[in-house]
């Protein structure tokens, strides 16, 4: 395998990208479709060759392509790095990403802006394989903050609705906040080991204390927790649903945002070093996997009800690194890439197949008019709910029998707890969509018709994966998966405990007496007896419409951080054209002083020759007192200055420096 | 050594002059057509010659390369003394690239007294480049001064706000203002000369082999810190910026939110002139605190701003800030972010602007109100738009990142508190310039845009590529830039780390090595390379002196 194959992976989307960009506008946007699914084809291709060489020989592998930024004793590679865990999401990105770059070219067929849909679809392929191929740090930044850029694009995608617009920017600007986060802890890592390279930074991660540890993985976990839309940063998720289905089914589950839990994992060197950032993690993933679960029970719009799974999910795959099971973490972030992408994608295929309608009050026995569809999107639920052997259920047994075994017994409860409510929501998502009697508009009923094969090949592709994806780690812990990333992924100085099959076993049998649980209430509340949701959502009222409004998280936002910033900026300008500027006006008629200072210089300094200068500045003074309007405020000057002498001092107290 | 003339003739006096010389060549034209033209030929000239100044820059080196020297005032110590280092190649190249991009815009939005616009255009362009490219103070200063007077005739004649007046002479005095304090800066730093020498001189590399006493150093550096710090503008001196840049023209907002006069001048001469002073704690924590300040308060302002000229200028301030705040973290990563960050804001801020005039030549003004959905009848636009702002918040993939990455890199290595601070107004740059787009790029298409919106003419087209080339070239593949500027930094770091009478001392014994291998000095018409100084920083070959 040589270093060429590793660099062409992201060049052919990229070259994808420039020629659909630059020249899509000369030709017609079949051949652009085709040209974009063609570079995922060929980059797939690529990556199967490079992981090949990855299954016969795991040693990391670095691919330098050129010195990017360098000066003093900063050096950046633009590089990339092969081992097992880029291997596994190679694997996923090139794989997923082909399949719905596929059923896109169905599913966005006629749309206006088709070639570019998929100029950014390509783009964002590129930053994400910069991302989980970049061997420094700021390698994965560029991939990071790329994706993104994709993200909003997509979101924005229909950018004459204002809700499109306004999600895209939320994204935006929710992710900043956790990539300022991010761009902390890079500093960090460069002030402690002067290098960003993965391979020089662990293997000198000893070297930091405690303290050190836990600011850099406490910074990194902002950076994750906004990328990968958990507590308290994951509000822009199910509002990015404005995006197109398949962008949602690649960037807003199977892939972009589990860049965080790569990431993580990229790190846990670090996170081993640092018990209160593991359970930073784990609280963090666990209350998200619950949270995120409660409401996705009362959601009534079809992709929302599946974004809100990946937010709770994706709290899973947290709560996996916080108890060390980093091997469990990348596991599930696999097989919920499967089933996942499959449900966005039939969900998808049903709003296709509807004409655009999302609420799923407006649906209702699909399962007969779209029997395809209705198939896969059963087997994703199914294997999302953790049914067994579906591959959902070996991923999430797993997690939560290493919280169990290594006694995180209230994480297990969450996860638990969260458990049960995936199986309800999904099957509650599943019978109202494709059973009882339809309540579809007649308008769109006669129209209702199965998907185009170019969208049905790749799905009956995925439902296959989400069956047997799961055999990959079976038996839990000890998989053909786990001796792979056992390298790269397996946590650093845990103690191993021995446990015993029973307990194994044991834990499987409750797994799946929850997930059973959850299937059998939705089964009771949504067939046999249909009507009794309803009289609870009115009896317990207050507790439905929280759910509902998402616990008014966003209207808290709004009015913590979003108005007072507005209000500031207001403010702000109002003395900035009010009080700034007027001192300054005052601090300009002492240029007579000025004036009288360059005179000085002028006799004592500069005899001769620049005497024009002195003339200009009593020129100047003059001309001071004409722009003098209104009366000399005072306060004002001392409001300025005061303030200037707090941040000052504050500035100093922080800093230890000393003053004057 | 290199005893030729590196391309025998003085390129530099050359660089210097020629747009004078167009813009009085354009005097005796009278077909608009022809001064137009004349005037692209003559800034597309400039560039070349540019260019080429670049490409036979030889990088990783502090020497003062392409050196011309004349005697003026012999008297005060006096030169014409012209050399480019790795401090200023970069903004020769910058400044004839925007002058280019300027005449272009203005091919057909200036039709009002055409000739004096573009005469004014192009004896701007001697100015700028005359600040580059002295190396004398005195000379310097000539320049800085004589760049107010086409700034003060084209904010004032072709200003596009009604209060165009007012702003033209509050950027005169203000900026005079302060340069009145950099003067007497000057004059002290030639009267410490004289006191070791007995002779005059206001020539920076002479200037440099004479240590400032530590005492002395504080006040002549907040007397130049008062010059630079309006000019550029630093935080709370900035005031006249709004007023110049929205009440300015296009082209002359261009220039001022992109070339960044003000903090070029902390890297010439505070810094090497002043190391003892620049590295003070009480200077660092005050400029600091303004950078921060700056930092913040541009970004917040920024965000409520309905008008995109006026959150442009005060993402400047912002941009501005973060500029300071690497200068003065005192460390490579910041010095060089700075630097690379003062080039970039040329491609990124001045960009917007240009774009911003793309918008006002089609609806008016830049209002809110008057935008909305301009996406779907300009993609163009739109797509340039959002390359050139996401350029500006720093998007990695793009020039704004490198910069403003090294920045904060600095300025973290030099206080945590600061790098933790700025990253705040990462942020808040993503929300005041994306939220900005949502309202006026995407969304429904607004009541007040006209039914008929052309997209972008070909000449527009050409500005906005151009300045994307440059964009993705420094941030994706910034090694060669890097490498012109690594090397005067590191000189400019080796000054600052050991202070004046150290940094003299070393550069004293460099020099007895470099002795046999050194030419006499330089006449002007002489352009050599300064050969003992590619081993350190510029000084001059005689030692002169009481000690």
């Amino acid at each position: 395998m040589s270093d060429l194959l590793v660099i062409l992976i992201p060049v052919f989307p990229l070259i994808a990208v420039l020629v659909n960009g630059l020249l899509g506008h000369r030709y017609a946007t079949d051949l652009a479709g085709r040209i974009a699914v063609g570079s995922i084809g060929l980059s797939f291709l690529c990556a199967v060759a490079v992981v090949a060489g990855v299954i016969s020989d795991p040693t990391p592998r670095e691919v330098i392509a050129y010195a990017w930024i360098f000066g003093g004793d900063l050096h950046v590679n633009f590089g990339f790095l092969i081992d097992p865990l880029t291997a596994v999401m190679l694997m996923v990105v090139t794989g997923v990403g082909f399949l719905i770059h596929v059923y896109s070219v169905g599913y966005m067929h006629g749309e206006d802006g088709f070639t570019r849909f998929f100029v950014y679809m390509n783009l964002f392929m590129v930053s994400m394989l910069l991302l989980v191929m970049g061997n420094n740090f700021l390698v994965l930044f560029i991939g990071w903050e790329g994706v993104g850029l994709c993200s909003y694009l997509l979101i924005g995608y229909y950018f004459n609705k204002v809700s499109a617009a306004k999600a895209a920017t939320k994204a935006f600007v929710v992710n900043r906040i956790g990539d300022a986060g991010f761009l902390l802890a890079i500093f960090l890592v460069f002030v402690n080991f002067k290098t960003l390279d993965y391979l020089k930074v662990f293997e000198n991660a000893n070297q930091l204390s405690v303290e050190m540890a836990t600011a850099i993985t406490l910074c990194l976990l902002v950076g994750a927790i906004g990328k990968s839309a958990q507590i308290p940063l994951y509000t822009w998720l199910p509002d990015a649903m404005e995006g197109p289905t398949p962008v949602s089914a690649l960037i807003h589950a199977a892939t972009m945002v589990t860049a965080g839990v790569y990431m993580v994992v990229r790190t846990h060197v670090f996170y081993d070093m640092a018990p209160v950032s593991m359970a930073t993690v784990g609280i963090i993933g666990g209350l998200t996997a619950l949270f995120a679960a409660t409401i996705g029970l009362v959601q009534n719009d079809i992709k929302r009800v599946l974004a809100y799974s990946t937010v709770s999910q994706l709290g899973y795959m947290f709560l996996a690194c916080g108890v060390g099971a980093y091997m469990a973490a990348i596991f599930h972030l696999v097989t919920h890439a499967f089933f996942k992408a499959l449900l966005f994608l039939s969900a998808g295929a049903v709003i296709h197949s509807l004409e655009g309608e999302q609420d799923i009050r407006k649906m209702g026995g699909l399962s007969k008019k779209i029997p395809v569809t209705h198939a896969v999107f059963l087997i994703g639920t199914l294997a999302i709910a953790g049914i067994p052997p579906l591959a959902g259920f070996w991923s999430k047994d797993e997690i939560m029998a290493h919280a169990f075994v290594h006694h995180h017994y209230v994480l297990y409860l969450f996860a638990a707890v969260g458990a049960f409510l995936t199986s309800f929501y999904m099957f509650r998502l599943t019978y109202v969509t494709f059973y009882g009697r339809s309540r579809v508009d007649p308008k769109v009923e006669h129209h209702i018709h199965e998907s185009p094969r170019v969208m049905t090949v790749p799905l009956m592709i995925l439902a296959g994966l989400s069956v047997l994806g799961g055999f990959l780690g079976v038996p839990p812990e000890h998989g053909w998966f786990h001796g792979f990333l056992e390298s790269v992924a397996a946590p650093v100085g845990a103690v191993t405990h021995e446990v015993g099959m029973g307990t194994l076993i044991g834990l499987m049998a409750v797994a799946i007496g929850i997930a059973l649980g959850g299937w059998g209430v939705a089964h009771y509340l949504y067939t046999i007896k249909p009507g009794t949701a309803d009289a609870w959502s009115e009896r317990f009222a207050v507790a439905y419409r929280t759910l509902l409004n998402k616990y008014y998280v966003d209207e808290l936002y709004d009015a913590v951080f979003v108005e007072p910033c507005k209000r500031l900026g207001r403010l702000w300008d109002w003395f900035d054209q009010h009080v700034i500027d007027r001192v300054i006006r005052e601090i300009g008629r002492g240029a007579d002083v000025s004036a009288a200072g360059a005179t000085w210089a002028e006799k004592h300094v500069i005899y001769g020759g620049l005497n024009v200068i002195g003339y200009a500045n009593h020129l100047a003074a003059w001309s001071w007192r004409k722009l003098q309007t209104g009366l000399v405020n005072h306060y004002a000057a001392v409001i300025v200055i005061g303030l200037f002498l707090l941040t000052h001092f504050l500035l100093v107290w922080l800093t230890g420096s000393s003053l004057l | 050594m290199l005893e030729e003339l590196e391309f025998g003739f003085p390129i530099l006096s050359m660089l210097l002059f020629l747009p004078l010389l167009g813009a009085i060549g354009l005097w005796t034209q009278r077909d608009t057509e022809l001064i137009k033209k004349t005037a692209l030929g003559v800034a597309l000239f400039e560039l070349a010659l540019a260019a080429l100044v670049l490409l036979r820059f030889i990088p990783e080196s502090a020497a003062m390369q392409f050196t011309e020297r004349l005697n003026w005032i012999p008297a005060l110590g006096i030169s014409y003394h012209l050399a480019v280092d790795g401090i200023s190649i970069l903004f020769v190249g910058l400044s004839a690239f925007i002058t280019v991009l300027i005449i272009l815009y203005s091919w057909d939005t200036v039709q009002d007294r055409a000739k004096a616009y573009f005469m004014s255009i192009l004896a701007l362009e001697t100015t700028i480049m005359g600040i580059f490219v002295s190396v004398d103070l005195i000379l310097f200063f000539v320049f800085w001064e004589l760049m107010l007077v086409p700034s003060y005739f084209l904010i004032k004649l072709w200003g596009v706000g009604a209060d165009r007046h007012y702003a033209a002479l509050k950027y005169v005095l203000y900026t005079l203002l302060g340069s009145v304090f950099m003067l007497v800066g000057f004059a002290l730093l030639s009267l410490n000369y004289h006191d070791v020498t007995n002779t005059y001189s206001f020539d920076l590399l002479d200037l440099l082999k004479v240590p400032v006493p530590v005492s002395d150093q504080l006040l002549i550096f907040w007397l130049i810190f008062m010059g630079l710090a309006f000019k550029a503008p630093v935080f709370p001196f900035h005031t006249w910026l709004p007023d110049a840049l929205v009440q300015g023209p296009i082209g002359m907002s261009v220039v001022l939110a992109g070339v960044k006069l003000g903090t070029y001048g902390f890297l010439r001469f505070s810094f090497p002139l002043l190391p003892d002073a620049s590295t003070n704690a009480t200077v660092v924590v005050i400029v600091m605190s303004l950078a921060l300040a700056a930092i913040v308060w541009g970004a917040i302002i920024a965000i409520m701003q309905p008008d995109f000229r006026r959150l442009l200028v005060f993402s400047s301030i912002s941009h501005l800030g973060f500029v300071v705040l690497g200068l003065f973290a005192l460390n490579f990563q910041g010095l060089q972010g700075s630097l690379l960050q003062m080039i970039n804001l040329g491609f990124t801020t001045a960009g917007l602007f240009f774009l911003a005039g793309f918008l006002y030549d089609r609806l008016g003004n830049t209002l809110l109100d008057n935008c909305g959905g301009i996406a779907s009848k300009m993609p163009l636009l739109a797509t340039f738009f959002l390359i050139i702002g996401m350029a500006s918040i720093g998007l990695p993939g793009t020039n704004g990142f490198i910069g403003e990455f090294l920045i904060l890199l600095g300025a973290f290595q030099a206080h945590w508190v600061y790098g933790a601070v700025a990253v705040s107004g990462v942020i808040f740059a993503a929300a005041y310039f994306l939220w900005y787009y949502e309202r006026a790029i995407f969304g429904p298409i607004g009541e007040h845009v006209p039914q008929v919106l052309k997209d972008l003419t070909q000449r527009e087209t050409i500005i906005a590529v151009s300045l994307c080339v440059m964009i993705f070239w420094i941030g994706l593949y910034p090694s060669p830039f890097l490498r012109m500027v690594n090397g005067s930094l590191q000189a400019v770091m080796d000054r600052l780390d050991r202070g004046s009478i150290a940094s003299i001392e070393q550069d004293r014994t460099l020099l007895s090595h470099a002795r046999a291998l050194e030419p006499e000095r330089q006449d002007w018409a002489m352009a050599i390379r300064n050969p003992e100084s590619a081993i350190h920083n510029p000084i001059a070959p005689e030692p002169g002196g009481k000690d």
